[in-house]
């Protein structure tokens, strides 16, 4: 495949599968619920400086939301006792109001006990079922499967069914700082943050751990996800928990919340995908969902506060970016981005990589077709977002190491102030979208889409993406040798960017630029049915679907390369 | 290092670096509930404060131990404030850097802007400039050091009105509550009020930008005209830097604070100041070299003026004071015809930013 990319055979770094975290966690589950259920109760209560009113607000809200979601948005996964709960929650507020009278400290034991059953049942909910035999299983029948499928494609001939030529590797690259991510994963507890374009970015990613010879991680997946039945399984399997997005009140959010941190602390390696869901518009996630990465912060703190100071109590945060040409989600991300732009709030989770006919065909259509997948490891920090050695310790700018413990301190001493992590997990925030746009990798296919789309939109600079988006196919078409030119401009800047360290590219971009376009245009979102660019008779570029184009030209945003037209 | 020193938290002094006048207003004003060390580069200095507790003739509080080092100063002290002039700070910062540690509070009293020049610019040539190259002083210890809980000091505070004891108060501004209360908890007395604000960077610009106002306010006083001129100006000024702040990050809202109105009210009430008195000069005739060659110390506002114009090309914003004072002192237009434009200048609305 590409020149200079090698496949490398990974040892596992704990052979052991006893000792791997995820799987003490597996035995320890009972236990670990009823722990985050409890330290959420306790959570929820100081949130509202335990004033039985408040309790009862808070309670009756989370009442409505829920009965409301059972109403308007049920999913298959939903549990069928649901409305019975809640029902129950219902008659037992009633009975407090008309019967419980008296002191305020009666009150609040009694709505702490409705608390109580609501905690434990999300805790439960979030839960993941892990069990290391579906793990082994899963991660065979994948590798098996897809090499299976790769060779069959690509190896001509009678027994091509049972080539061992090309691996998975030979699919999807695994480029960065994979012997770092290896080394930390021994020594502390490791948080990877993806960017997210795709569902299939979940499986991805638990295949590119197993590669590499580490652990399973426990990451939330959402829920939406486990309505597959097939994917559910995956998902239990790779140790997911499940994270339910349709559930927005305080209870459920400090509950999550509450599981994410004592999972970090229990040791256990952990994955956010931080955008919080996949990116619509197509763009590297520049604005963060906090809440989970805030619980990375609050996991080191109370490591040190318990005082874990060493290497074992270390948080180190990776980022990762996930390269496609293709998105199979693509058309209806956009459309979603199109339709809520600035309105966020009115939009409902819906899932369209809907049926396991779906997924087949789009995995069939990927292993036997040419798209290729890279995944950058980048280098990974600690939580204030200072670059790590291999060792775990943290350097500052200047190379001097840097005691992440003094962030935590005030006189002398570890404190805890929900104030400062919150500024603290903006920081890393911050730190994260820089790291995914140096990380990020350009393919030919991107580098096409963003070119066409700027030179339409400097064609028409004066109506704005909804017009442009409308525009006639006839005001459509570029001059190849226009585009060519622009391509140029375009992929020179790339290049001067990528000697400054602020991206990466794919080593096809340095072919001659006549075979990068080629590249790029058969790749561009290859398997939409309306394809984003493509040439037409008269060697010009045109696209057949605009929105699609903007998406797709959109991985180049936030380099400032729009200047260039 | 230092978890003894650490430990004894209770004793710690607290840290002033910078002896001018507002430093030793604040070291005094911090020596009457707590041990403090400030930091001199001179040794002289160092022995005239511990030996005859003054500094320069200024006189010190007994309690206040001076040293030139910086390493004793950041081993010993874990909230530190730094009250230095805006040209040696980044200097003084760098000097710092090595012994600062992420624990340390730092609170800064500097009114100033820094530039970060891309390579092959030069500041006597600069034309243009974007936010990324335009640091506040918070910024500038950010970038420079590992201290990442930083706030500053701001607001009408005269140091000769503080030394007297007069009533007065000062806005402290971080990102951190905790930097905030730490502030308050020192520096509060019966007549010294110390109110708390989130938005560090429109507090440090509502400082930094009252500066180019002050000049206008002196040219007027230079220009012999009245009340009703100064009143104008002032609340001209004020819509213009709420439109500055916001344009470089900070909120409107800080503007109408004491960083703000309360410092530009006063600074165009003191024919001191050193803002006002270019402005003043300018207007009697003088040119800005002529000023600048018997001033000791830049006037900020003058930098301010040169760093907020170039920022203007980049920003897409108009900012008429400032652009017509950088004409004065740039570009030889005269004080008479820079206020005829400004006078003529279509200002429709009164308030458009609130």
């Amino acid at each position: 495949m590409e020149e200079n990319y090698i496949k490398h055979q990974y040892a596992p770094i704990l052979p052991e599968k006893d000792e791997w975290p995820v799987v003490k966690l597996a035995r320890e589950r009972k236990e670990f619920v009823k722990k985050v259920a409890t330290l959420s109760e306790g959570r929820i209560l100081d949130l509202i400086g335990k004033n039985p009113e408040i309790l009862k607000e808070e309670l009756e809200t989370t009442l409505y939301r829920e009965k409301l979601r059972i109403k308007q948005n049920p999913w298959d996964v939903d549990p069928d006792d649901e409305g019975p709960f809640w029902g129950e929650v219902k008659s037992k507020l009633l009975q407090i109001h008309t019967e419980v009278s008296g002191s305020k400290a009666k009150k609040l034991e009694a709505y702490q006990e409705v608390l109580r059953k609501i905690t434990s049942r999300y805790s439960e909910e979030i839960a993941s079922n892990f069990k290391a035999s579906h793990y082994k299983f899963t991660r065979r029948v994948v590798t098996y499967g897809f090499s299976r499928l790769l060779n069959a494609a690509r190896v001509k001939g009678f027994g091509s069914l049972f080539s061992n030529q090309f691996t998975l590797q030979d699919k999807i690259q695994i480029t960065g700082q994979t012997a770092q991510l290896r080394e930390l994963a021994t020594k502390g507890t490791v948080v990877m943050v993806p960017t997210h374009f795709s569902n299939l970015d979940s499986v991805l990613i638990g295949w590119i751990i197993s590669v590499l010879g580490m652990p399973p991680f426990i990451y939330g997946a959402g829920l939406n996800l486990f309505n597959i039945s097939i994917f559910a399984y995956f998902m239990n399997a790779l140790g997911a928990y499940k994270v339910d997005r349709r559930k927005k009140n305080m209870m459920y959010l400090e509950t999550l919340k509450t599981y994410s941190k004592e999972a970090i602390q229990f040791g256990c390696h952990s994955l956010f995908f931080p955008g919080g869901t996949r990116s619509r518009s197509g763009i590297i996630e520049s604005k963060l969902k906090l809440g989970l990465l805030s619980t990375a912060i609050e996991a080191q703190r109370a490591n040190f506060q318990n005082g874990i100071t060493d290497v074992s109590g270390k948080i180190f945060i990776v980022p990762v970016t996930i390269n496609y040409h293709f998105v199979l989600e693509a058309p209806g991300l956009i459309q979603d981005y199109l339709s809520m732009t600035g309105q966020e709030r009115y939009y409902k989770e819906n899932d369209e990589f809907s049926t396991s006919y779906k997924i087949s065909k789009f995995l069939f259509k990927f292993f036997t077709k040419g798209s290729d997948i890279s995944v950058s490891i980048g280098s990974a920090m600690d939580v204030m977002g200072n670059y790590v050695d291999q060792e775990g310790k943290s350097l500052d700018k200047w190379g001097r190491v840097v005691n992440t413990q003094e962030y935590f301190m005030s006189n002398g001493k570890v404190t805890v102030d929900a104030q400062r992590e919150e500024e603290y997990t903006q920081m890393l925030g911050k730190r994260i979208v820089e790291e995914f746009h140096k990380i990020n990798r350009v393919f030919s296919s991107h580098l096409v889409a963003f070119v066409a789309f700027e030179l339409i939109q400097a064609k028409n600079a004066k109506l704005d993406l909804f017009d442009l988006i409308r525009l006639p196919q006839e005001d459509l078409v570029l001059n190849y040798v226009e585009f060519k030119a622009a391509c140029q401009r375009v992929l020179d800047q790339i290049f001067e960017l990528k000697a400054q360290g602020k991206i990466d590219s794919a080593p096809h971009l340095n072919r001659p630029m006549d075979e990068i376009i080629t590249h790029g245009l058969d790749n561009v979102g290859m398997y939409h049915a309306k394809r984003p660019l493509i040439k037409d008779a008269a060697g010009n570029l045109t696209t057949e679907d605009m929105s699609l184009l903007y998406f797709y030209h959109n991985r180049l945003h936030g380099y400032g390369l729009e200047k260039l037209f | 290092m230092g978890m003894a020193l650490k430990n004894s938290s209770k004793s710690q002094p607290i840290g002033v670096i910078g002896v001018g006048s507002f430093g030793t207003a604040i070291a005094n004003m911090l020596a009457e509930k707590n041990e403090v060390m400030v930091y001199a580069r001179k040794q002289e200095v160092v022995e005239e404060i511990n030996t005859q507790h003054s500094a320069s003739g200024k006189i010190l509080n007994p309690k206040i131990q001076a040293t030139f080092s910086p390493e004793e100063l950041c081993a010993s002290c874990g909230v530190l404030f730094f009250m230095i002039p805006s040209a040696a700070f980044l200097e003084v910062t760098r000097t710092f850097a090595p012994f600062l540690h992420p624990y340390h509070l730092v609170i800064h009293g500097t009114k100033g802007l820094a530039v970060q020049l891309a390579d092959g610019e030069e500041w006597d040539t600069l034309k243009k400039l974007r936010r990324k190259q335009i640091l506040t002083m918070s910024e500038v210890i950010v970038q420079e050091t590992l201290a990442v809980r930083v706030g500053c000091l701001a607001g009408p505070n005269i140091s000769k009105e503080l030394s007297d004891g007069q009533p007065a108060a000062t806005v402290i501004a971080s990102k951190y509550n905790e930097v905030i209360q730490e502030g308050q908890r020192l520096l509060r007395s019966e007549k010294f009020q110390v109110y708390g604000n989130s938005d560090i960077i429109g507090v440090e610009l509502s400082g930094v930008l009252k500066n180019i106002i002050a000049i206008a306010a002196g040219a007027l006083a230079g220009l012999g005209l009245g009340e009703n001129a100064k009143g104008l100006l002032i609340s001209r000024g004020i819509v213009e830097m709420a439109h500055l702040s916001k344009a470089l990050g900070g909120t409107a809202s800080s503007v109408m604070g004491l960083a703000g109105i309360g410092d530009l009210v006063t600074t165009c009430n003191s024919p001191d100041s050193r803002n006002f008195t270019v402005g003043f000069r300018l207007a009697k005739g003088e040119s800005l070299s002529q000023i600048m060659a018997s001033m000791e110390e830049v006037a900020e506002g003058v930098n301010t003026i040169r760093i907020v114009d170039a920022f203007l090309k980049t920003a897409g914003i108009r900012a008429p004071i400032t652009e017509n004072l950088h004409r004065v002192l740039f570009e030889d237009l005269s004080i008479e015809e820079a206020l005829q434009f400004l006078m003529k200048y279509p200002f429709s609305v009164d308030v458009d930013f609130v």
